[in-house]
């Protein structure tokens, strides 16, 4: 449970700021952490954990604030340097060596040797009697790949608090694992928080938080929303913290000014894929925009990804309006129907950083008429400087790298990069992450435009506010379910909020 | 058993088996004489195999070593021809030489992030040019010193004679098995052929071990050079052509992991056994062309890509049922 307020903070990082070309992935930042304490850490994609988590352990040069351990300020230069320090970190991916055996693991680097020789028995004893601690009774002899991701995990964590042992930061470590076993992680928090360590825990699973936490803090756009203690809070406000409403008035002021639906263009039913996204009906109409709402890895990009054949559904149809059966089982066949994607994560699957603004235009518009045809240098080029100036990409010319221009614009290039292609139907997945806040106008209003023209877009966002401003509808997925629907009126963030945050149970009072 | 000891077993099985067929149809070939012969004829292969095997588990590769003994034998044939050096003093000259040239890759690896095939395959034309440089005839050894080092060995019973070379070889392989398995430096080398990331970010330093692995292939290279010029009594620039992929498939066939990470260096020695077990069948039955050694290499190496191909996909399997 927590100390009292007056107790000084195990590990603090006061004003800390990071800039990354082109975006503030933290903006003077604070977090304290008390011993004996689990501390969430949350937040959307992009929201900054991550970032905060390389700044306190050094992994990343932060450009302001200081980092405190025990009121002393500490410059840890990196992960090993904080390990020296007490700070700990375990990663969603088990940090450790597959092919070594369990006690190698655990002692690598800190073998116990007699006449320069590592003495396996003595290895071995210390392996067993420090996994002893956490429960576990297993052959430490054995290769640690023969063992599940829960045992490498604990195994992991062991590791890192036999080497640091004054705060341990676990990063999404329940992501992979199954109830049963994040029971079994959770008691080995337990333990760990009793023998007075600091722990940071990274997740998106609401109800894990709860269970776990002592205090929350929410991180958005790299900014603090918050730190709460988790008694005080409830889902309801939890997830306000973390989507909340800080759009620019600017924004708010776009009504949906123009028509609206036409007729029905795409119709899904039944459409899913086990383990991704659970089957769901979907009815796509000319010139209407349909928001997907829901927290980080609650289907929201799965949906998008079985429409579009990156991942090919194994369930259910889709027809046009027509009523023609359309074959959606690769990108290649939805591009081919005339869909468009831009995906969530531009650096690595959008934009091609090192081509140029011209080559990722015509890169899309290249793979549909087929490599044989080459578009000629002087068409690619008129192609490129129209959407420069339609979407004001900000570039001094079309011959500049992608990777060199800022998040809004690389957005922007995407784009063009689809609608040169002409697609009836666009899906964006978070199109205004991570870009300026006039950029970020500036997108929603090339949505609207292009509504206008008749287009029909799938986007999804955790602004739920852009949402409100934009949809006709919008689809409300939980749990890789899609588990409600709202339309017209409906459509506020509150009405959002409460149906992303109600869990199955009662709620969490 | 345990995953990682079953390419291992499969290679003593496959030996054990070869040797069973041969005494089979010559029984004259399980006898001291034979198997003493097996090892002084595979002494330079073998030494160079040990290094080779560092180099694989790290998940690198050796392309030099072949003609770093080429050039061992040309330096020392030259050296003792032209100076009154002493073998003793000129070989320690020779090992400087050889273990700083290793270094020099290792560094070059590290540091520029290049791939080890491409640093050592520079390495490779570079050594056997010198050797070039140093003499394009073959150069005899006349070294009353090297007569005796031919003459010294251990009769065992049964009159075969473990020589020199051949005693040496095995006491590289101990010397080998103790630092793979029983220093650190030897679990550094397996933890960066498991992930050099993610050893990294144990703590595992980086640098000093890459260095410290191609120094090491590069010190057991020219230690094989010194007992391949002993058992030639000749130091030749054409020699030892292709020897670093014998050495590579002896490496392989005795149970490492091409992607590193893990092997045994007994099992090398095990590899280097079968390979000698061959060639000695050939020269039993008389009437085969010496280039059926080759196929037979060829097919046993195919057998084990395979054969770790399948490791590789159970124990994945299994971690996902586990899992």
């Amino acid at each position: 449970m927590p100390q009292s307020e007056a107790s000084q903070p195990l590990l603090r990082a006061r004003g800390v700021r990071k800039v990354f070309p082109g975006t503030v992935a933290l903006d003077g930042v604070d977090f304290s952490l008390r011993a004996g304490e689990v501390h969430a850490l949350l937040g959307e994609n992009g929201a900054g954990k991550s970032t905060l988590i390389k700044c306190l352990t050094g992994a990343y040069r932060r450009d302001d604030g200081d980092i405190l351990l025990n009121g002393e300020i500490i410059d840890p230069k990196g992960t090993i340097d904080a390990q020296g320090y007490g700070i700990g970190t375990v990663y969603q991916e088990v940090n450790l060596l597959p092919n070594l055996t369990v006690a190698e693991n655990l002692s690598l680097g800190h073998q116990p040797t007699r006449f320069g020789m590592i003495s396996t028995r003595a290895m071995n004893a210390r392996a067993r009697e420090v996994l002893s601690q956490y429960g576990l009774d297993i052959d430490v002899g054995r290769s640690l790949s023969s063992y599940s991701v829960a045992v490498q995990q604990v195994i992991a964590i062991a590791r890192a608090v036999t080497l640091s042992g004054k705060v341990l930061i676990l990063d999404e470590p329940t992501a992979s694992l199954d109830s049963h076993e994040v029971e079994m992680l959770f008691d080995v928090i337990r333990s760990l928080k009793q023998r007075g360590l600091g722990i940071v825990f990274i997740s998106h699973f609401l109800d894990q938080i709860f269970t776990i936490s002592d205090r929350i803090t929410v991180l958005r756009n790299g900014r603090l929303v918050g730190t709460e203690a988790t008694r005080d809070i409830d889902r309801v406000a939890l997830v306000n913290m973390m989507l909340g409403r800080e759009l620019e008035q600017e924004v708010r002021s776009h009504g949906k000014t123009h028509a609206g639906p036409g007729e029905a263009r795409l119709a899904f039913t039944g459409f899913g894929r086990k383990g991704r996204i659970e089957p769901f009906d979907l009815t796509i109409q000319a010139g209407e925009v349909v928001g997907v709402a829901g927290l980080l890895g609650s289907g929201r990009t799965e949906t998008a990804e079985v429409l579009f054949g990156v991942a090919a559904h194994d369930s259910g149809e889709a027809r046009r309006g027509d009523g023609t059966v359309l074959r959606l089982t690769s990108p290649r066949e939805a591009i081919a129907a005339g869909f468009g994607f831009c995906p969530e994560d531009r650096k690595t699957d959008g934009v091609i950083a090192d081509l140029t603004v011209r080559e990722n235009i015509a890169l899309a518009l290249q793979a549909r008429i087929g490599w044989m045809r080459r578009i000629p240098d002087r068409e690619q080029k008129a192609m490129a400087n129209d959407y420069i100036r339609k979407l004001d990409i900000r570039t001094p010319d079309a011959e500049k790298p992608v990777g060199l221009l800022s998040g809004g614009n690389q957005q922007k290039v995407m784009l063009a990069r689809w609608l040169v292609t002409n697609p009836s139907f666009l899906i964006l997945d978070e199109p205004t992450r991570g870009i300026d806040v006039g950029a970020h106008a500036e997108i929603i209003r090339l949505i609207e435009e292009l509504c206008a023209q008749g287009m029909s877009l799938l986007v999804i966002s955790s602004e739920l506010d852009e949402l409100v401003a934009y949809s006709h509808r919008v689809l409300v997925v939980r749990d890789r379910r899609h588990v409600a629907e709202l339309s017209g009126g409906e459509i506020t963030t509150d009405n959002m909020v409460r149906a992303i945050a109600a869990p199955e149970k009662e709620a969490v009072a | 058993m345990n995953a990682r000891l079953l390419p291992l077993a499969a290679t003593l099985v496959i030996f054990l088996a070869a040797y069973a067929v041969c005494y089979a149809q010559y029984p004259a070939m399980l006898s001291t004489r034979v198997i003493g012969n097996l090892l002084t004829d595979n002494a330079f292969l073998g030494i160079v195999a040990v290094g080779m095997t560092f180099v694989i588990i790290s998940g690198g590769i050796d392309l030099s070593v072949g003609s770093v003994i080429a050039f061992a034998g040309v330096f020392i044939a030259v050296l003792l021809r032209d100076t009154g050096l002493h073998p003793l003093a000129v070989f320690a000259l020779l090992l400087v030489l050889a273990t700083l040239f290793g270094a020099a890759m290792g560094a070059t690896i590290h540091f520029l992030e290049m791939p080890p095939f491409i640093v050592t395959l520079a390495g490779m034309f570079l050594a056997r040019g010198m050797a070039y440089v140093l003499s394009i005839d073959a150069v005899p050894i006349t070294h009353e010193f090297y007569d005796q080092m031919q003459d010294l060995y251990w009769l065992m019973p049964g009159k075969g004679r473990l020589t020199l070379i051949g005693g040496l070889m095995l006491l590289v392989f101990i010397m080998g098995g103790i630092l793979a398995h029983r220093t650190r430096f030897g679990m550094n080398v397996y933890a960066i052929g498991g992930g050099a990331q993610t050893a990294a970010l144990m703590g595992v330093p980086l640098g000093r071990t890459t260095i410290a692995i191609y120094a090491l292939s590069g010190l057991l290279a020219g230690l094989a050079g010194i007992v391949f010029s002993i058992y030639t009594s000749a130091g030749y620039s054409l020699a030892t052509v292709g020897v670093e992929l014998d050495a590579i498939a002896a490496v392989v066939i005795g149970g490492t992991l091409l992607t590193g990470g893990s092997g045994f260096v007994a099992g090398t020695l095990i590899g280097v056994l079968i390979m000698g077990l061959i060639q000695t069948y050939i020269i039993f039955d008389g009437a085969l062309s010496s280039w059926w050694t080759k196929i037979l290499i060829g097919m046993l190496l195919f057998a084990f890509i395979v054969l770790q191909k399948g490791l590789v996909w159970t124990t994945a399997k299994r971690r996902i049922a586990g899992g």
